[in-house]
């Protein structure tokens, strides 16, 4: 199956990072190419004063002995220095590196010494901190340069200087050798390497994933041209510059459109700064999302009776007629005007208060997102969409067009993007982005990317009618049931706790069905969420597991249960992972107790080991099992909680495809 | 990483201080170095507070003698003090709850203001011009102390660590040569005890101010002081670096107690 919807007409532009930057420069001096907040104010550096910039950082480099083909680290939050010293290093053909600013110092180690870092450049003393921790194992570090000089006054350590010395020295530099700089950008063609991206695998060491200019650039104009950016878009930067999403959104597009980075005064200001500085094209992870949801919500709660009932009200509507308004399709007469009130009384001062009047495209991606929470942010009128992508594709493969966004998939292949699934159900990519390669790991690069230009992405989802791109799960934990009704059927566990975590009651979920005639589930309940139900309806409780052994809770979780079965039953490839018996479990699964990795995603194999009496009697039928656990507490004693848990049965649904 | 310390700023020649029959503080004398950080510690009750009163002129000793940079006082005035030079932090904060961050630590700059109440009240005349400078003063106080994201909200809403440093940032706004800091880390979590002290020797650092400690945490003090004195029952009993005090007999019996 192979599906391209886009032609690639207009791509294929042949350039570089700092040509970009000249461009913009000659073009466009005066506009504004970067706020950062100091003091209390947004400060702008226009496009001359950045090209000037970079000019004089890439002197110093060189001044200091950066070579054409070396790699050079980044470490810090988003500040325009730092993002000038990635320009600098692509000026003169060196590789920048930008490493995560919240990582711990020993996991800087490898990325510094297998790329042979010599050169890095840091925002603030804490980075000073932890390169210097480890330069005895990372003894080729030989300059360190770093941004805000606070509290760095007294250090004396070899080759340690600010970055404000540095443009000094290159200033004069520049001055002696006018011709020096853009000689240099000259040498660079396109396809040389430009950046590269350290990811974090799940075993062993990180792999550098690399990029060339034309990979980067390539993708940053095939978001731009399916989104319509444009050079007025204002945009924050807010996440790690490590990460390639953000280096996309605030680096490769803002090269490509030209369009306004803003760098927020302090990662503890961005909710504030977000609302100053109203970003046209945004992005955020669903957590983010959900936090501002809940916060909303927590204020709402506060709020006088006439507000909130307006409030509710108006959010009915909203949930009514939002969605189908979002995409684009009429609401009616009636509708409209409903729509066009609340809009005036509540979506509108609430998307100013969210700082998301002026959002024109949002993006989130990295991890499933609730239904409930998408189609909240569309129904009040922000155009929320889910991309696809990932640090080896240079983020964009597949994108939500403005009028098809859905909750449950990731939208459409965007230009030059071919896509295939293979026969395991894994995703195969062929785009202009796909990574160069791993850098100094051609083992790993031969497993992800084969001789004929495909990449493996090991995410298993398929296309669907519409050829919006839905991923169901990780290849390697999809199964296949076995024996029983549904023999042979897919089973994607962590769709199925997906779908189920949706709902606010349920904060865990474990599923099995690999290898087994049906699917079961253990599930944890979101004790704050059921306990406020629980009181609402009177209903006394000692503690979670008392709670989660209430008949009236089990019978809360049991709706939550069938209405997914009845989604999957909806789903011709899933109907089989309907659930056939759930529990829910006595103690809330724990990182401490080796149960949650620290990242909160459950451990399948570990959690069945360690609950097989469950398990077991899931599959046997028994209606009650007795289980005793450890736990350890947070001070290091252990101890143990017992408990007879009820095991329920849940209606499952013939397959909406078979059964019409 | 050597700093430097100067001479002698601040000399506290037998200062006695009496309430009625009880004596708060007797016939102490030490001084403090410009750019060093001294701490007074010593058990409750021992007569810190009240050392740092009569520094600050808020109690007027009984006998002996003040010298700040030459000058020679029996007694300080408060007014007086801070238009010397020496700032002072409080124990209970004494913050202005329902006014926002900015304008607390703004208060601050009120001795540096040149033009006259009226002028400031209608913003006419050079007043207007003379605000935004000391709001850039004030904004680089916010930034230092890294409380950007509370600059509007009203202080009676900030957790304890936060308004301790905007009181710290008050202090700051007068721009002082003497810092007098009263217990900055009391009832603090330890985080935020890390992050205090990262404040004060920074101010100490890129502003060269000295700085006298109350505190009571002996694990801070000695981490972050260059010299420590040490009260008890209003008496001397220590003076000296850390590591003399912490080896120094009385020292120990007054903080672990001896059998009599």
């Amino acid at each position: 199956m192979v599906f391209c919807r886009y032609t690639k007409q207009g791509l294929g532009m042949q350039t570089t990072f700092p040509r970009l930057l000249l461009k913009h420069a000659s073009e466009r001096p005066t506009a504004p190419a970067m706020r950062e907040k100091e003091y209390g104010i947004w400060q702008t550096i226009h496009w001359a004063d950045m090209a000037q910039m970079v000019e004089h950082m890439a002197c110093g480099l060189h001044q200091a002995g950066l070579t054409r083909g070396e790699h050079l680290v980044v470490v810090g939050s988003n500040r325009p220095r730092l993002y000038a010293t990635m320009l600098a290093a692509q000026s003169l053909g060196a590789i920048p590196i930008p490493l995560y600013q919240d990582a711990a110092a020993p996991e800087c180690v490898f990325p510094l010494n297998n790329a042979e870092v010599r050169f890095c450049v840091v925002e603030d003393q804490e980075q000073v901190d932890k390169l210097l921790e480890i330069r005895e194992q990372c003894p080729q570090i030989a300059h360190i340069f770093y941004d805000d000089p606070r509290g760095l006054r007294k250090y004396d350590e070899p080759g340690l200087a600010s970055v404000e010395e540095l443009l000094a020295a290159g200033a004069v530099f520049a001055k002696q050798h006018p011709d020096f700089y853009l000689a240099e950008v000259e040498k660079a063609h396109t396809d040389d390497v430009g950046a590269m991206f350290f990811t974090s695998g799940t075993t062993g060491n990180p792999k550098g994933v690399v990029h060339t200019h034309n990979s980067l650039i390539n993708r940053a104009e095939a978001g731009a041209l399916f989104d319509k950016l444009t050079s007025h878009e204002d945009v924050l930067a807010y996440l790690p510059p490590a990460w390639i999403g953000q280096n996309i959104f605030s680096y490769a597009q803002w090269l490509y459109c030209g369009y306004v980075v803003n760098c927020p005064e302090s990662a503890a200001t961005v909710t504030i700064d977000l609302k100053e500085v109203g970003p046209t094209y945004y992005f955020a992870p669903p957590r983010v999302f959900e936090g501002l949801l809940t916060s909303v919500m927590i204020r709402m709660e506060d709020a006088g009776a006439i507000k909130r009932g307006m409030f509710h009200y108006f959010m009915d509507v909203a949930r009514k007629y939002g969605p189908t308004k979002m995409d684009g399709k009429s609401i009616g007469l009636v509708g409209g005007l409903l729509y066009t009130l609340g809009n005036f009384f509540v979506y509108g001062p609430l998307r100013n208060n969210l700082g998301m009047s002026r959002v024109r495209v949002a993006y989130t991606a990295g991890e499933a997102i609730g239904p409930d929470l998408f189609s909240f942010y569309r129904s009040i009128g922000v155009n929320l969409k889910q991309l696809y992508g990932s640090t080896e594709t240079a983020v964009f493969v597949c994108l939500q067009p403005d009028h098809e966004a859905r909750a449950d998939t990731v939208g459409v292949p965007c230009a030059g993007v071919e896509i295939k699934v293979a026969d395991n159900g894994e995703i195969l990519v062929k785009s202009p982005g796909l990574l160069k390669g791993y850098y100094k790991n051609d083992k790993a690069t031969e497993e992800v990317l084969t001789a004929d230009g495909w990449y493996h992405t090991s995410d298993a989802g398929f296309l669907d009618a519409h050829g919006h791109l839905k991923i169901i799960d990780r290849v390697k934990d999809v199964g296949r049931l076995k024996g029983g009704a549904n023999d042979g059927a897919m089973f994607a566990p962590k769709y199925v706790e997906n779908k189920l975590k949706f709902f606010p009651h349920i904060k865990e979920v474990v599923a099995y069905g690999d290898q087994r005639e049906k699917v079961c589930v253990m599930i944890n309940i979101d004790v704050e969420a059921v306990g406020n139900w629980a009181e609402r309806r009177n209903l006394p409780y000692a503690g979670y597991t008392d709670l989660a052994q209430k008949s009236e809770v089990y019978g809360l979780i049991q709706e939550c249960v069938e209405k997914v079965n009845a989604d999957l039953a909806a789903d011709a490839l899933l109907a089989g992972s309907q659930v056939s018996r759930f529990l829910v479990l006595h103690k809330e699964l724990d990182a401490d107790d080796g149960e949650l990795t620290r990242t909160n995603k459950v451990r399948r194999g570990f959690i069945a080991e360690k609950y097989d009496a469950l398990v077991t009697a899931l599959y046997n039928g028994a209606t009650e099992q007795f289980i005793e656990t450890q736990v350890k507490f947070e001070d290091g004693r252990t101890g143990s909680v017992s408990a007879t848990l009820k095991l329920s049965d849940a209606k499952t649904f013939a397959p909406v495809g078979k059964a019409a | 990483m050597s700093k430097k310390i100067g001479d002698v700023i601040l000399d506290v020649k037998n200062i006695s201080l009496r309430f009625g029959g009880v004596k708060a503080l007797t016939d102490i004398s030490f001084n403090v170095k410009e750019h060093e950080v001294r701490a007074i510690i010593g058990p409750n009750g021992a007569g810190k507070s009240s050392m740092l009163n009569c520094i600050n002129g808020v109690y007027t000793p009984s006998e002996g003698s003040i010298t700040f940079r030459g000058q020679t006082f029996d007694h300080m005035d408060s007014h007086q003090v801070a238009t010397m030079g020496i700032a002072r932090t409080f124990q209970n904060l004494a913050l202005f709850k329902g006014m926002s961050v900015l304008d607390n630590i703004m208060t601050g700059r009120n001795l540096r203001m040149k033009s006259n109440l009226l002028m400031q009240a209608l913003r006419i005349g050079p007043a207007e011009q003379e605000e935004i400078r000391h709001r850039e003063k004030v904004e680089r106080i916010i930034d230092f102390l890294e409380i950007q994201a509370f600059r509007k909200t009203p202080v009676g809403q900030l957790p304890y660590g936060l308004q301790k440093r905007v009181d710290l940032g008050r202090a700051l706004a007068l721009e002082p040569q003497v810092l007098l800091l009263d217990e900055p880390m009391a009832g603090m979590n330890v985080e935020e005890k890390q992050d205090m002290c990262r404040f004060i020797l920074d101010v100490n650092d890129e502003f060269g101010t000295t700085i006298v400690l109350i505190e009571h945490d002996m694990g801070v003090v000695m981490d972050i002081s260059d010299r420590v004195v040490v009260l008890d029952y209003g008496k001397k009993i220590g003076d000296g670096t850390p590591d003399e005090v912490r080896n120094n007999e009385e020292v120990i019996s007054a903080y672990l107690g001896t059998s009599h």
